[in-house]
């Protein structure tokens, strides 16, 4: 049974512009008829440029947005209409504002949280434990808000936005500003909720290697569509970025001739080819190796951003 | 299912204010001298009427036991409104930053949630100070009580606290539209405070009419204290007319819950 039901889903926006004394009215469609099923305990990574719709899906999967059209399920619910209902068995994360009471500190934002979502107070006390240790807030939990660095205000929101063990969990790009420490931790720490408490994740972001190390599945949306919805292995090969291959040689020649590999850059003895992600890099090298005096050399895979480019300029 | 939710909402309330009691409590220094300075700002304002009467003895046919019981109640009723629902017109500015979001995903109403937000003990000061005049006052007054009076004083300084209440609500929910609007309400709100605690027929019929059948904050306290005092009421209206102004207390509810439930719809809607 899908835990997050989307079919045909529409919102619209009504912008106004004002040139001169003219003013226009024209309709934005920022979620455009978009249809798809996430499946319990699920990590989906939702992906796309700014003005996507990535935010204004989430918005409605959580009811603060009223779709414009079709129809939403989330944990057999409709999010709109069973707004607060739903509340309790859903976690928000806006990477770029806090949920908490930025005059509090976080300990009191934590005891408001277990009142308010009426939490066992053993298991309140057992879930805060865990996500002190895991998250190391230990010195921040006198610590207003306010006073919190990016981060560590990051870490204090993940682990309100988990306290009442909720089934699902939307992070709306957690990792921006972090340093690469803070993102691995918070990475590592994602997983783990996940695997332990079989919660199903749905995280925007623009950083990939937040995809790379925690999705297994990514979707990738573009002016309101959906443009790859797969694993991240199907996205790289559904994509023919090329990979590249360097060579590096005894001497400076003239660019190459090799079979199924094109050369693009020559600098002095060092050339740079391209070749499909299809074929295999052994029968090049032996090409190269056979004809021309072969010193040194690396290949290279696609890296991701360069298949997203490409799927946004194919799309 | 509406009914155990109105239930829940006294619950979820004083747990959110709770919540800021505790973290205003964090400095008791702090909360003392500004609930003391609170206090006797609020009793400036009496001590002025007082100052008045040393050289009249009779203002737009009142005296100043009756200048005072009129005095206590509009203070009291926006006393006891601007504790509880003040903070709401925090609005606006929520919206503006995005903040408000944070409210639509927590399993307890939103208004809850705005009313709620920072709320400020030290405004007790204002509620503490007019009862104090209203123990002058009816220490003074010659009044011939009678049940039906009594029951009115009380009764119109709830329904009187829930008018003003009523108008920081809706004042808030007009911020849904325009989020710089929050001026506009106060004006009728604390201006309206400041209106109600003299007799409102000195501003003249126009004005009369305007607090009476637009916003109609002379039911605050202006009609029922004439009731009570036995005086009669201007525009030629009945001087029973201060037995009203519960049920324009719970119209103003109506509406105002109306104009909030909109204001959210809209946001809901556009996102903005």
């Amino acid at each position: 049974m899908p835990v997050i039901e989307l079919e045909d889903v529409s919102r619209a926006f009504t912008v106004t512009s004002r040139s001169g004394l003219r003013r226009t009215r024209r309709e934005v469609r920022a979620v455009d008829g978009m249809s798809f099923t996430v499946e319990p305990g699920e990590v989906m990574g939702y992906i796309g440029p700014n003005g996507a719709g990535k935010s204004t899906t989430i918005k409605m999967l959580t009811g603060i947005l009223v779709p414009s059209g079709g129809s939403i399920r989330v944990a057999g619910v409709d999010p709109s209409r069973h707004r607060l209902k739903l509340a309790r068995r859903i976690g928000v994360v806006f990477g770029q504002r806090t949920t908490l009471w930025w005059d509090l500190p976080l300990k009191d934002s934590f005891a408001v949280l277990q009142k308010m979502y009426g939490v066992p107070l053993a298991r309140h006390r057992e879930n805060l434990a865990t996500f002190v240790e895991l998250l190391d807030l230990g010195d921040l939990l006198d610590v207003p808000v306010r006073q919190l660095s990016l981060g560590q205000r990051m870490r204090g929101d993940i682990a309100a936005a988990l306290l009442h063990d909720p089934e699902i969990v939307y992070l709306d790009e957690p990792t921006i500003g972090l340093d690469v420490i803070s993102k691995a931790r918070l990475r590592e720490f994602l997983a783990q909720v996940n695997a332990e408490r079989r919660t199903t994740i749905i995280l925007t972001t623009h950083d990939l290697d937040d995809i790379e190390a925690l999705c297994t599945r990514v979707m990738v949306i573009d002016h309101g569509h959906q443009i790859f919805d797969g694993t991240l292995d199907g996205l790289k090969s559904s994509q023919s970025a090329p990979r590249t291959l360097v060579v590096d040689l005894a001497a400076s020649l003239p660019p190459i001739e090799v079979t199924g590999a094109t050369v693009v850059k020559v600098n002095g003895p060092r050339q740079h080819l391209t070749f499909p992600t299809s074929t295999s890099a052994a029968p090049l090298l032996a090409e190269i190796a056979a004809n021309y005096p072969l010193v040194d050399l690396s290949v290279s895979e696609p890296t991701i951003e360069s298949v997203i480019t490409q799927l946004y300029n194919s799309a | 299912m509406v009914r155990s939710r109105l239930l829940r909402v006294p619950a979820q309330y004083w747990m959110l204010i709770t919540m800021w009691i505790r973290s205003s409590m964090a400095y008791p220094l702090s909360f003392v001298l500004m609930l003391f300075g609170s206090m006797v700002l609020t009793l400036m304002d009496f001590l002025a009427i007082v100052l008045m009467f040393s050289h009249i003895s009779s203002f737009g046919g009142f005296s100043l036991s009756e200048m005072a019981l009129l005095y206590a109640t509009a203070s009291m009723t926006l006393g006891i409104a601007d504790l509880f629902t003040g903070s709401i017109e925090r609005v606006g500015e929520r919206i503006r930053t995005g903040a408000f979001d944070a409210y639509l995903i927590r399993p307890v109403p939103s208004f809850l949630q705005a009313a709620a937000d920072g709320f400020a003990l030290r405004r007790i000061g204002r509620p503490v100070q007019a009862a104090i005049v209203l123990v002058f006052a009816l220490g003074r007054l010659h009044v011939d009580w009678t049940v039906a009076r009594g029951i009115m004083l009380v009764v119109s300084m709830i329904a009187g606290a829930v008018i003003f209440g009523a108008i920081f609500v809706l004042g808030a929910a007009f911020q849904f539209v325009s989020t710089d609007s929050a001026e506009l309400s106060n004006s009728f709100t604390y201006g309206g405070q400041a209106m109600t605690q003299y007799p409102l027929a000195i501003f003249g019929q126009q004005i009369v009419r305007a607090v009476t059948f637009v916003v109609p904050i002379a039911f605050v306290n202006y009609y029922p204290v004439l009731y009570v005092l036995g005086k009669p009421a201007p525009l030629g209206l009945p001087s029973w007319i201060g037995l009203l102004s519960p049920l324009v207390a719970v119209l103003m509810v109506v509406l105002a819950s109306l104009a909030w439930r909109g204001g959210l719809r809209r946001y809901r809607s556009t996102g903005s």
